[in-house]
């Protein structure tokens, strides 16, 4: 009872900054139609810039709980800075061409993130431990949890419902669901289709920066962090459904209980248990578990 | 008739190459021939997704083959003691190909980003079961010995020639069957199903059973570069399986584009000389450089390398 205890507690934290990074994979999915392979350089991007803030903060001998400021912070200033230079300056250029020549665009912009977050930061890793322990300890029975795990969970569903009420709610969502059923009709009707790709665009890389940003805590900022992180963003998106928010959510649960079943009961399938299960949903449900089976078009 | 004197072309001209390259390899430096050594072993890979682009999908995960081709060659070599490299280059893709055949008229049915994602699905799958196999090497994979010609074992100067001379032979012949394929009634559906897919299947041809077969095609193709590679590099690791090589091996297929199969050799080449450049001259920004040359390709010859002479050719025709 304990380890199944353990293992959904686990898959739970996991999911939770998973599941912040693949949103914003499937809102840049959804409305642009690209596949962003450089979406986790945003994450290690988002990553960096924290540890650096929060650094910044601490050496300016800041409370400790302006640290999680900082982290925000930092997610901003990337999506703010770094995502429009990208869109505007790169990805328009290559709109309309074929979906697989857009992924490698984005792979080409990923192979150029890898060397330039390098060149800004160095090689050796960073450590942002100050706001790790600031939400504690939790106590569950006979084992113990950090709290900032869960700090992560309720970010997750706030980040979820935030988006979800931005989409559905507020006018410039429903803006961007119009263009994300027809760009065509939605520009007709007087819709600037230019800029809801670039606020599409820029609250993507801001959700992958702010994964990035919250879990800089968890782990030791180093490069390479992207590369592990990309992957398994497309697998919660393929498992859920390109482009629908449920579907990032119930994805980011399944890898993340599956990931953590693994670790726990069967530590040899860790690596490969994520993508076992993407390859078995895109078997049975080839559009994900969340998306409608769409009629071919001739 | 037309079709027997392009055949005989195709022949005529990759033999003529082979030999050419062969003498050529006696005067080259070394490290020259190690170089065009990869990019022959890793051009038969982007062969494979070039083949699979004629019928309008492109494999994102056939990191997957040329994996299994490399272990085959290296496991065939340390456990069973077959030292010949043309026996352990075809084991590559035959395993290579025997893996992929469950799968093949299952990922048939896949088009797009689909195709793409259940391609690269598979192939991290692999990768994390090589990453946590003890007896595969675990992370860092495992060495492989120097391997021998028709018995014969070369010595220490002649080791990367022997390795170069067998890569471009089986490269060579690779090519020219797979240019008389692209030429051939089926090859050319298959190139026709890329355009419009239902009017092919209209017409009576099977669209899925072709993708099913290109994808085998480019699954022994992948092997046998994966077993090539390894025996250029004497050491084998679970990185060949992971989604970044796969990205290369996309990357090479369209700077290639599908019209050309020399394309796919000569882009791979490319390739290889960015980044072993870059990476002696700048080696901190070396990927930087990489993407910089890859945006420039997709921005100014989105049809690839292959669509300059085809171009040129259509050009002769109407002339």
């Amino acid at each position: 009872m304990n380890l199944i205890f353990t293992i959904l507690i686990d898959g739970l934290t996991y999911a939770s900054w998973l599941f912040i990074v693949a949103l914003g994979l499937t809102l840049v999915f959804g409305v642009l139609k690209i596949l962003n392979v450089a979406h986790g350089s945003f994450y290690a991007l988002g990553a960096y810039a924290a540890a650096t803030l929060v650094g910044w903060f601490a050496s300016m001998q800041l409370a400790p709980e302006l640290s999680l400021i900082a982290m925000l912070l930092a997610a901003v200033a990337v999506a703010a800075l770094i995502a429009p230079l990208c869109e505007r300056g790169l990805l328009r250029v290559f709109y309309g061409r074929d979906e697989v020549l857009l992924v490698l665009v984005t792979f080409a912009l990923f192979l150029i993130m890898e060397d330039a977050t390098k060149l800004i930061w160095g090689v050796n890793p960073l450590y942002v431990s100050e706001p790790y322990m600031l939400f504690g300890i939790v106590e569950m029975g006979p084992q113990s949890y950090v709290g900032y795990d869960f700090m992560l969970v309720a970010v997750a569903a706030i980040v979820g419902y935030v988006v979800w009420w931005g989409l559905n709610r507020t006018r410039i969502g429903k803006i961007v669901l119009a263009v994300i059923h027809s760009e065509e009709i939605a520009s007709s009707m007087g819709v600037n289709v230019s800029r809801i790709y670039t606020l599409a665009f820029a609250t993507g890389i801001f959700l992958a920066s702010l994964g990035g940003a919250l879990t800089a805590p968890m782990i030791s900022v180093q490069p390479g962090v992207s590369v592990g992180v990309v992957i398994v963003s497309f697998a919660v998106v393929i498992i859920g459904g390109l482009g629908s928010i449920p579907g990032a959510a119930i994805g980011a649960l399944i890898v993340g209980i599956a990931r953590s079943a693994a670790v726990h009961v069967w530590p040899v399938a860790e690596l490969f248990s994520i993508y076992v299960v993407m390859a078995v949903v895109l078997m049975f449900r080839p559009e994900g578990l969340f998306q409608r089976i769409q009629a071919r078009k001739i | 008739m037309n079709s027997l004197s392009s055949s005989m072309r195709t022949l005529i001209a990759g033999i003529a190459c082979i030999a050419i390259l062969l003498v050529a390899g006696t005067v080259m430096p070394k490290w020259l021939t190690f170089l065009i050594t990869m990019s022959a072993a890793n051009g038969l890979v982007s062969l494979g997704i070039v083949s699979l682009m004629r019928t309008g999908v492109v494999s994102f995960g056939q990191g997957m083959v040329f994996a299994l081709g490399g272990y085959t060659a290296a496991l065939s070599f340390g456990n069973l003691g077959i030292t010949d490299a043309v026996l352990l280059a075809l084991g590559g893709g035959l395993v290579a190909l025997l893996v992929a055949l469950p799968f093949a008229l299952l990922i048939a049915r896949y088009r797009g980003i689909f195709f793409a994602m259940l391609s690269l699905a598979l192939s991290m799958v692999l990768y994390g079961l090589l990453m946590k196999s003890q007896t595969m090497g675990g992370s860092d994979g495992f060495n492989m010995g120097r391997v021998s010609i028709f018995g014969v074992r070369p010595t220490d100067s002649w080791s990367g020639y022997a390795s170069y001379a067998v890569t471009v032979t089986l490269g060579g012949l690779v090519g020219m069957a797979m240019r008389i394929y692209f030429d051939s009634t089926r090859g050319l559906v298959a190139l026709a199903s890329r355009d419009n897919e239902i009017r092919v299947e209209y017409l009576g041809s099977s669209v899925q059973n072709l993708i099913a077969a290109n994808y085998l095609i480019a699954a022994f193709t992948g092997g046998m570069g994966g077993a090539l590679a390894v025996m250029a590099l004497g050491h084998v690791e679970p990185e060949f399986s992971f989604w970044t090589t796969s990205g290369d091996f996309v990357f090479v297929a369209i700077l290639a584009g599908h019209h050309s199969v020399i394309a796919a050799f000569i882009a791979s080449t490319v390739l290889e000389i960015v980044r072993s450049f870059s990476s002696s001259y700048f080696p901190n920004s070396w990927q930087l450089s990489l993407g910089l040359f890859l945006l420039a390709v997709i921005r100014f010859l989105p049809r690839g390398i292959g669509s300059i002479w085809e171009a040129k050719r259509k050009k002769g025709e109407q002339a």
